[in-house]
C-alpha cells in the first residue's frame, strides 16, 4: 500500500517538474527532470519512523514523515500542476483567443494521463462525490454567483429561468427518451439500460458549461439579452441537473416507478429549488447584516463571506436542497450590501479569492477531465455515443426553437435568429456534466459507457464548437452592445429613461419588470438598506457614478500637485523665462510622471469598483481597466504638462473653469502683457478631465473619500485653510455655487489672457487643449451674462475687490503673481 | 351598445394604423384612458397628477408634460396642450412600442431617433431646440430628488459634469470664447450614440386586460 502511494507520488513529482521546467524556463531539455526524480528517493515508503536506525533510541537528526502529508502535498502539487498549465498559456497569448482555455486545459491533462497511463498509475481519487460537492463544485458556482452582472440578469430573469428550468427539463427528457429508444435496437447491444438509467445519463449530459462561449461573447461583445440568458442558463441549469440527477439517481436504483412517485418527484423539484433558493437569501442577509458589525476587524471580514456563502451551501446540502441555488442566491443577494458595508480592501480581497478559488476548481475539473479520459477505462459503444451526440445536438437546437417561440411573445427585445443560433450552438458540456457522471454511483450497470459518452460529448463540444464559436459569431454577427459607457451623461439618460418606463407604465395601468423594480427599489432603500448597510443612506447611481468621476478629479489634481512640488524650485525662477519659451522642461516631465505613477499606482487599488460590468469567469474584472486608465492617464498627462510647463504651482479648482468662458471675453479688453501660465496650467490639468474622467471605472465611495487628496494637496501647497474649506463643502461645483463664486470666477477670467498669447504652445497638445476649451464652456448662461456686465462695466473695482477677496479666498490662485503684473 | 361597439371598433382601426398598436393594445390603453379621466373625454393634468402610483416617481412633471406636449404627437407642432384627447394619449404611448421581429434596420433607426426626440423633448421645456444648462439641472434635480438626502448642489454639480461632458465630447475644437449654450438634438444623439436603446424605452403594451391581473413579472 506504501508502496503504492509513493510511487504515485514520484510520478506526481515527475510530471510536476516536468511542467514547471517546461512552463517557467521553457528552454529545458527534458532530461533534467530525471536528475529531479533523484531527489524522490528520500520518500521511502518507511512508514511514518523513517529513522535511520529504529532500534536506537536516539534523537533522529532527519526524519520524515511522508504519509502525514501525503494527503494534503498531493493536493498541493496538483493544484499547482494545474496553474502551472494556465500560466504557460498565456505566456503566448493569441492561442487563448483562438483556442479556449479549457481546451488547452484538457489537452494538458491528456498528456499528463498519457504519462501517467504509460506509468500505470492512477490518478488521484479526488473525484469522489464528497470531494466534488463537497469542496470542488462551490467555488464554481460561488464564483458565477458573485459575480453575476446583477441588473441585465434581473431584466430578463423570466427567460433565464424559463431556458434554465424547462430548457434542462426538455433536453434530460428529449435525450433520455430517445436513448431509450435507441436502445431497443439490438444491434446497439445496450438493450440493458433501462429508462431510469437513460434519463439520469441524459440529465447529465444536459448541464451546459460555456465558460468558453462566455468569454468569446465577451470578446465579441454581443449583445446582453444574450449574454445574459447563457450566464443565466448555465449557472441555474446547474442547479437543476444537480436536482434532476440527485432524483434520477434515486429512481434508477428503485426497482419499480409508480406514478406517485412522479408526482412526489414534481414536488420535490419545486421543494428543492426554491427551499435552495430561501436558505440562499436567509444566509445572504444575515451575511449582510454581519458585515454591518465588522469595521473593527477588517481583517476577517472576507471570511464572513466566503463561510455563510459556504454555510448556506452546506445547511442546503444537509437537507438535499439545491445547494447550487443556495449558494448562488446567497451570493446575488448579500453582494450588494456586503460590498457597502465592507472595506475597500476587503472587497478587493473577496473578489480576488472568489474568482481564484473558482478558477482554481475549475481548472482542475478539466485538467482531471483530460487525465481520467487517459486513464479509465472505456466502454466504447459506437452506436449508443454517436447517438447521444446526436441527440444532444439535436435536442439543444430543437429546445432553443421552440422555447425561443414560446418566450418571444413574452420579451420587450424578442430573439432573433442569430441569437438564437448563438443560444444553441453556445451549449458546450463541461465540468459539471464530467463531475457527475464520475460520480454515479457503481451500482449502475453501464456506467463506464456513460461516462465515456459523456467525455465524448464534453470533448466534442469543448473543442469543436468551443473553438469554432467565435468565428461563427463573427461571422454572422450577432447584435453587439457596447458596455463601454461610462460618462455622466448616460448615467442620466439610463435613470431618465427608467423612471419614464416605469411612469409610463404607471399611467397605462400595467405592471412590468419596471413596476416591480420600482416597488423593491423603495423598500430596499426604506427597510433593507437601514438594516443591513451601515451607512445606509441612499445612493442614486448618478451620484455614485458622480462621485467616481470626482475621485478621479482629485487624483488628478493630487498628481499635478505632485508634479507641481517636484517642479516647485524651479517655479519662481523660471516663471519669466517661462512665458517666452513656452517649451516645457523636460526633466521635470520625467520626474513628474514618476510620482504620479507611484501616486496613481498607491491610489489605485484602493478604490472601489462598484459596478461589475461583465467579467470572464476567469478575469478579475478591473484589471484590464486599471492598467488602460493608467496608460491613458499617463498619455494625458503627457500631454497636458507638454505646453504648459510645470511652473504654476497651481491646484486646479475645480469651480474656476467656468469662469474661463467670461474670460475669454474679456481677452480682447486686456492686451495680453500680463504672462501667466498658471491658468493655463490649471485649466489644462483640469479641464482634460472630462475626456477622461469617462474611462475611470473606479468610483469612489463616498464623496469625503473622494476629498481625501484634496486635502492633502493642500497641505503639500502650503495653502491655507480656506482652500480646504472650498474643498470640503463637498461637491466642488464645477461651475457655479451661486454667487458668491460669481466674484472669484470673474476674476479668474482674466486670466486665461496669456493663452492667446501663446497660440503654439497651447494649440500643439491638441486633445487635452481642446478640453480646456471646452471646459469653459458649461459656463451658464446666467453666471456668464453677469460677468460679463459685471467687468466691462466696472472692472478696477471689481478687481479690487476680488483681489483680496481671491488672494484671502483662493491663495492657490497665486492671484499675488498676476496683479502686480497686471499693472 | 352593439351600435357604439362597431363605431368604437371602426374608430380603433383608425388609431391602430396611425400609432402601430394592435387592436387589444388600443382596447385596453382607452379601458385605462376612461380610468384616469373619469370617464370623460379628455384628460388633464391634473388627472394624472392624481395618479398614486406615480406619486413616488422622481420625473413626474416631467412624464406627465410629455402627455401634453405637442411635439411628442408626430405633428409639426410646438406648444402644450391643457387637455388630450384618447388620440393623443395614444400617439404619446407608441413612442414606448418595442419593435417587432420584423422591424427592419431602417425603421428601427427612425425608432431610435423618435426615442431620443422624446427624451430631448422631456428636457427642451421651452421649445427652443437646445437643452439648457438650467434645463438640465432641473431635471438632474428631479431625477435625484426622491433619493434622499442629496443637497441640490450635487445635484447641479452632476448637472454641470454632464454638460462639460457633452461641450467635450460634441465640440472638441471649439474656439476659446465660444460659450456652449446647450445641447442641440444632434448633440444629444451623439452622447448617447453608444447606448443602446433596443433594449431600452420599451414598454409590452399587453393584449390582455392587465387591471385584474398582476402578472407582470413572471416574464421580462
Amino acid at each position: 500500500m506504501d508502496l503504492h502511494i509513493s510511487r504515485r507520488t514520484e510520478v506526481l513529482l515527475v510530471v510536476f517538474i516536468l511542467f514547471s521546467l517546461l512552463y517557467g524556463s521553457r528552454g529545458e531539455i527534458p532530461p533534467k527532470p530525471t536528475g529531479g526524480v533523484t531527489i524522490v528517493p528520500p520518500v521511502k515508503p518507511d512508514g511514518p519512523q523513517a529513522f535511520p536506525d529504529a532500534e536506537k533510541a536516539n534523537l533522529p537528526v532527519f526524519t520524515m514523515d511522508y504519509p502525514r502529508i501525503q494527503i494534503p502535498f498531493e493536493i498541493t502539487l496538483w493544484v499547482l500542476l494545474a496553474s502551472f498549465a494556465k500560466i504557460g498559456f498565456h505566456v503566448y497569448h493569441k492561442i487563448t483567443i483562438w483556442v479556449p482555455e479549457s481546451c488547452l486545459l484538457i489537452s494538458i491533462g491528456l498528456i499528463v494521463g498519457g504519462i501517467m497511463h504509460s506509468v500505470h498509475e492512477e490518478p488521484p481519487a479526488v473525484l469522489s462525490s464528497n470531494v466534488f460537492f463537497l469542496y470542488m463544485l462551490p467555488p464554481i458556482v460561488l464564483d458565477s454567483g458573485y459575480f453575476m452582472p446583477t441588473r441585465p440578469f434581473f431584466e430578463n430573469i423570466g427567460t433565464v429561468l424559463w431556458f434554465a428550468v424547462v430548457g434542462t427539463l426538455w433536453n434530460s427528457i428529449g435525450i433520455g427518451m430517445s436513448l431509450f429508444a435507441i436502445c431497443q435496437i439490438e444491434a446497439f447491444e445496450v438493450q440493458d439500460i433501462n429508462l431510469q438509467e437513460n434519463l439520469l445519463f441524459a440529465s447529465i449530459i444536459s448541464a451546459v458549461d460555456p465558460v468558453a462561449v462566455l468569454s468569446v461573447f465577451e470578446d465579441v461583445s454581443v449583445n446582453e439579452q444574450l449574454y445574459i440568458v447563457v450566464f443565466g442558463e448555465c449557472l441555474f441549469n446547474d442547479a437543476v441537473t444537480v436536482v434532476l440527477y440527485n432524483m434520477f439517481n434515486f429512481v434508477a436504483e428503485m426497482p419499480v416507478v409508480e406514478p406517485v412517485d412522479v408526482f412526489l418527484g414534481v414536488a420535490r423539484f419545486f421543494v428543492v429549488g426554491l427551499g435552495g433558493m430561501g436558505f440562499g437569501i436567509l444566509f445572504g442577509f444575515v451575511a449582510a447584516f454581519t458585515t454591518r458589525f465588522t469595521s473593527r476587524v477588517r481583517e476577517i471580514e472576507p471570511l464572513f463571506i466566503f463561510m455563510y456563502s459556504y454555510l448556506a451551501y452546506l445547511v442546503a446540502e444537509l437537507f438535499a436542497i439545491s445547494s447550487i441555488m443556495a449558494i448562488v442566491t446567497c451570493a446575488l443577494t448579500m453582494k450588494y450590501y456586503v460590498e457597502e458595508n465592507v472595506s475597500q480592501r476587503s472587497c478587493t480581497t473577496i473578489r480576488h479569492v472568489v474568482k481564484m478559488l473558482g478558477s482554481i476548481s475549475e481548472t482542475l475539473i478539466f485538467f482531471f477531465l483530460g487525465v481520467v479520459t487517459i486513464t479509465t477505462e472505456h466502454e466504447w459503444n459506437w452506436g449508443y455515443i454517436l447517438f447521444t451526440l446526436l441527440f444532444a445536438f439535436i435536442w439543444r437546437g430543437l429546445g432553443v426553437l421552440v422555447l425561443t417561440q414560446i418566450i418571444n411573445p413574452f420579451r420587450t427585445i424578442p430573439f432573433h435568429l442569430k441569437d438564437q443560433f448563438g443560444l444553441a450552438y453556445g451549449g458546450l458540456r463541461g465540468a459539471i456534466s464530467f463531475a457527475l457522471v464520475f460520480t454515479l454511483p457503481d451500482n449502475i450497470g453501464r456506467k463506464q459507457l456513460f461516462v465515456t459518452a459523456t467525455i465524448a460529448i464534453i470533448l466534442f463540444t469543448v473543442f469543436l464548437q468551443g473553438i469554432s464559436i467565435r468565428p461563427l459569431i463573427e461571422y454572422i454577427n450577432v447584435r453587439r452592445t457596447n458596455r463601454n459607457l461610462d460618462t455622466i451623461n448616460v448615467e442620466v439618460h439610463c435613470r431618465l429613461m427608467e423612471h419614464t418606463i416605469a411612469g409610463i407604465e404607471d399611467l397605462c395601468g400595467q405592471w412590468s419588470h419596471f413596476y416591480w423594480k420600482d416597488k423593491f427599489m423603495k423598500f430596499n432603500n426604506r427597510i433593507l438598506r437601514r438594516i443591513l448597510i451601515r451607512d445606509n443612506r441612499a445612493e442614486s447611481s448618478i451620484v455614485a457614478l458622480y462621485k467616481k468621476l470626482e475621485l478621479q478629479n482629485a487624483m488628478e489634481i493630487l498628481d499635478t500637485v505632485s508634479g507641481d512640488i517636484s517642479a516647485a524650485p524651479s517655479i519662481v525662477s523660471l516663471y519669466e523665462e517661462k512665458k517666452n519659451s513656452g517649451k516645457p522642461k523636460k526633466k521635470f516631465l520625467a520626474s513628474d510622471l514618476k510620482s504620479m505613477h507611484d501616486i496613481l499606482s498607491k491610489n489605485m487599488y484602493k478604490i472601489r469598483q462598484r459596478t461589475v460590468a461583465y467579467t470572464n469567469k476567469h478575469a478579475l474584472p478591473n484589471d484590464s481597466q486599471t492598467k488602460e486608465i493608467l496608460i491613458r492617464r499617463h498619455t494625458s498627462i503627457r500631454r497636458s504638462l507638454r505646453p504648459g510647463s510645470f511652473q504654476s504651482s497651481v491646484v486646479p479648482k475645480s469651480h474656476k473653469y467656468f469662469s474661463l468662458p467670461a474670460g475669454k471675453s474679456l481677452e480682447s479688453k486686456f492686451p495680453p502683457t500680463r504672462l501667466s501660465y498658471t491658468d493655463d496650467q490649471e485649466t489644462m490639468s483640469e479641464v482634460a478631465y472630462p475626456s477622461r474622467r469617462s474611462r475611470f471605472h473606479q468610483p469612489g465611495r463616498s464623496s469625503s473619500r473622494a476629498m481625501m487628496p484634496l486635502q492633502r494637496l493642500d497641505t503639500l501647497k502650503e495653502a491655507p485653510s480656506v482652500d480646504v474649506l472650498d474643498e470640503s463643502t463637498g461637491e466642488r461645483g464645477r461651475m457655479g455655487h451661486g454667487m458668491s463664486r460669481t466674484n472669484s470666477s470673474s476674476s479668474n477670467a482674466r486670466i486665461p489672457a496669456p493663452r492667446r498669447q501663446f497660440p503654439p504652445s497651447v494649440d500643439h497638445d491638441s486633445s487635452s487643449a481642446d478640453n480646456f476649451r471646452n471646459g469653459h464652456h458649461e459656463a451658464t448662461a446666467e453666471e456668464e451674462e453677469q460677468q460679463q456686465q459685471q467687468q466691462p462695466s466696472s472692472p478696477t473695482p471689481a478687481w479690487a475687490a476680488e483681489t483680496q477677496d481671491n488672494t484671502a479666498q483662493n491663495p492657490l490662485l497665486r492671484r499675488p503673481q498676476w496683479n502686480p503684473k497686471r499693472k | 351598445m352593439g351600435a357604439s361597439q362597431t363605431r368604437s371598433e371602426h374608430k380603433y382601426q383608425d388609431l391602430a394604423d396611425k400609432t402601430g398598436f394592435s387592436l387589444e393594445q388600443i382596447t385596453n390603453l382607452h379601458k385605462r384612458f376612461q380610468q384616469l379621466s373619469g370617464n370623460e373625454d379628455t384628460l388633464s393634468r391634473q388627472n394624472l397628477d392624481n395618479i398614486p402610483a406615480l406619486a413616488n416617481n422622481p420625473i413626474r412633471n416631467q412624464i406627465i408634460e410629455a402627455f401634453f406636449d405637442k411635439r411628442n404627437q408626430h405633428q409639426d407642432e410646438v406648444g402644450s396642450f391643457n387637455e388630450i384627447g384618447f388620440e393623443q394619449f395614444l400617439m404619446v404611448m407608441s413612442h414606448f412600442r418595442p419593435p417587432t421581429l420584423k422591424t427592419t434596420e431602417e425603421e428601427k433607426e427612425a425608432l431610435r431617433k423618435e426615442k431620443l426626440r422624446f427624451l430631448f423633448n422631456m428636457h427642451d421645456t421651452d421649445n427652443d431646440g437646445t437643452i439648457t444648462l438650467v434645463e438640465y439641472r432641473k431635471v438632474v434635480e428631479e431625477l435625484l430628488s426622491k433619493s434622499g438626502a442629496i443637497e441640490q448642489e450635487t445635484a447641479k454639480a452632476i448637472a454641470d459634469a454632464a454638460m462639460l461632458e457633452v461641450a467635450s465630447t460634441n465640440v472638441p475644437d471649439m474656439a476659446p470664447d465660444d460659450f456652449y449654450e446647450g445641447i442641440t438634438f444632434e448633440h444629444f444623439e451623439q452622447i448617447l450614440k453608444g447606448l443602446e436603446m433596443e433594449s431600452r424605452m420599451h414598454i409590452r403594451f399587453l393584449d390582455v386586460d392587465t387591471t385584474t391581473m398582476r402578472c407582470g413579472k413572471s416574464t421580462s
